[in-house]
């Protein structure tokens, strides 16, 4: 087989000490890069040098390095997680560049996913929106058997479609607006989809909303820029059935009554 | 339903809402005023007829005027809203697959300027210079010589190209979003919507700017 040309690229890196200081860019060379790593082994083997050249290595989220646990993430020349479509950073391999390239290094910029070090940002207010109802109450004991709740087909298909989110945070990243309209809806549909979701549906499309709002992430204006960003191609179809639940349970939602065992 | 109104999602449903008001009273106003293509008198007879009823035309200006008020004011909070959001920009913009298109990133431009365009509008003919004419022995306003007048300046027949052109990206995207905004799309509809949506906003603005260019042409 033919062995495949190594690659030197010239990086532009933003380093930031912490969340307070003023952050800036700096360039390094990546030299002799394997076609075959992925873009984060590249940036492992920058940072050995820095190490032994006595500097602090570049700072980045990464866990899995299998595209599915959603920790990596950063923008390579203005784009979430690089070039190419459906892939996170870490699934991004180095035959995509050429030979000299220049790449930008920024990590995700939103005021509600703050930077916390070089390409490393705090996304716990997407863990906040979760919390706030991105879940079903069931009760602990025996797995049910698989099919004991029939589902129909296209709507489990469609539920899983928006089970795929990972919350990288990809969405936030690249919206102009910064927001999270996308990652809330794919679980407020996916939820809503599934008879598992049925009790605390309009609650829940309510609560996520507002903890959204509340977390001081953008409104929608339907540009799809986190629909083309997003490593799992989670559809903007999400967010028209996030808007929909959302009416849906503003009109809907019972008022409370009071009574019953509430102390 | 305060809560409602105060959420991010309730502020898209009522920018649709006051948006698709206007982009129906778009066709309402072109369509009926491609008469100038065919008769001063038709023309004139037209204006006579909708502003004749004074009933029917304030409760109509009130419920533009106001739509485009919220419309107006709803934006602009929104937009302060999300630059605040956004925080710091970055270095690069996406430019590859991953970039949006230019009529949903500049919304707030096009809007600016369609706001302009709007009240000039207003100015040069609803308050512009009152003509009179006869029709079939009726004393009404001669709207035509009005428009045959203005339209004689290539300036503002060139201002009326550019506003009218930024409407198509501002339009096409509106009238797809609102579907999206209301939440009354299906991953079936998606492309079907946007092509509606352009096909919509080009015919519109097509039929317009035909106006000033047959004045403009044909009428010296």
């Amino acid at each position: 087989m033919e062995k495949k040309q190594n690659i030197n690229l010239k990086l532009k890196v933003w380093r930031q000490k912490n969340a307070q200081a003023k952050g800036e860019f700096k360039e390094y060379d990546a030299k002799e890069v394997s076609p075959d790593a992925s873009f984060l082994e590249m940036l492992d083997a920058v940072n050995e040098d820095l190490i032994k050249s006595g500097d602090q290595p570049i700072t980045f989220d990464h866990d899995c390095r299998e595209g599915i646990c959603g920790s990596c993430g950063f923008m390579i020349n203005g784009e979430a997680h690089g070039p190419q479509k459906g892939t996170t950073v870490c699934q991004l391999h180095m035959r995509h560049f050429k030979n000299g390239e220049h790449l930008t290094i920024e990590p995700w910029r939103a005021a509600a996913m703050p930077i916390t070090k070089d390409l490393m940002c705090d996304r716990s207010a997407l863990d906040r929106i979760i919390t706030s109802g991105g879940y079903v109450s069931v009760n602990t004991g025996n797995a049910r058997d698989a099919n004991n709740i029939p589902i129909p087909k296209p709507d489990a298909d469609e539920a899983f479609l928006s089970a795929a989110c990972i919350g990288c945070g990809a969405c936030v990243a690249s919206c102009k607006n910064a927001s999270a309209a996308l990652f809330t809806s794919a679980k407020i549909s996916h939820l809503a989809l599934l008879p598992q979701g049925q009790v605390e549906r309009k609650q829940r499309a309510l609560d996520m909303v507002a903890q959204m709002d509340a977390e001081g992430f953008g409104s929608c204006t339907s540009t799809g820029a986190c629909e083309a960003a997003c490593p799992k191609e989670i559809s903007l179809i999400n967010i028209a059935k996030m808007n929909r639940e959302f009416l849906r349970a503003s009109v809907l939602k019972k008022e409370e009554v009071g009574g019953g065992d509430m102390a | 339903m305060k809560d409602f109104l105060k959420s991010s999602v309730g502020r898209k449903y009522i920018m649709g809402l006051t948006g698709l008001v206007w982009v129906g009273f778009l066709f309402a106003h072109m369509a009926p005023n491609m008469l100038i293509l065919f008769s001063a008198e038709l023309y004139n007879a037209y204006t006579y007829s909708v502003t004749a009823n004074k009933i029917l035309l304030y409760a109509v200006e009130a419920i533009l005027l106001s739509s485009l008020v919220i419309h107006v004011l709803m934006a602009i909070l929104l937009t302060r809203q999300n630059r605040v959001a956004r925080g710091a920009q970055y270095a690069v913009s996406a430019n590859g697959e991953k970039a949006v298109s230019w009529g949903s990133r500049y919304m707030a431009a096009q809007g600016s300027a369609i706001l302009a365009f709007i009240i000039l509008h207003l100015i040069t003919f609803k308050y512009g210079t009152y003509y009179e004419t006869t029709v079939n022995g009726v004393v009404m306003r001669d709207m035509h010589r009005l428009v045959v007048e203005v339209f004689q300046s290539p300036a503002y027949v060139a201002w009326y190209f550019i506003c009218l052109g930024l409407m198509v990206f501002h339009v096409s995207h509106g009238a797809a979003s609102v579907f999206q905004s209301f939440g009354i799309l299906e991953r079936k509809l998606q492309g079907g919507i946007k092509k509606f949506a352009w096909v919509y906003a080009i015919v519109i603005v097509t039929g317009f700017l035909s106006q000033p260019v047959y004045v403009f042409l044909f009428h010296k």
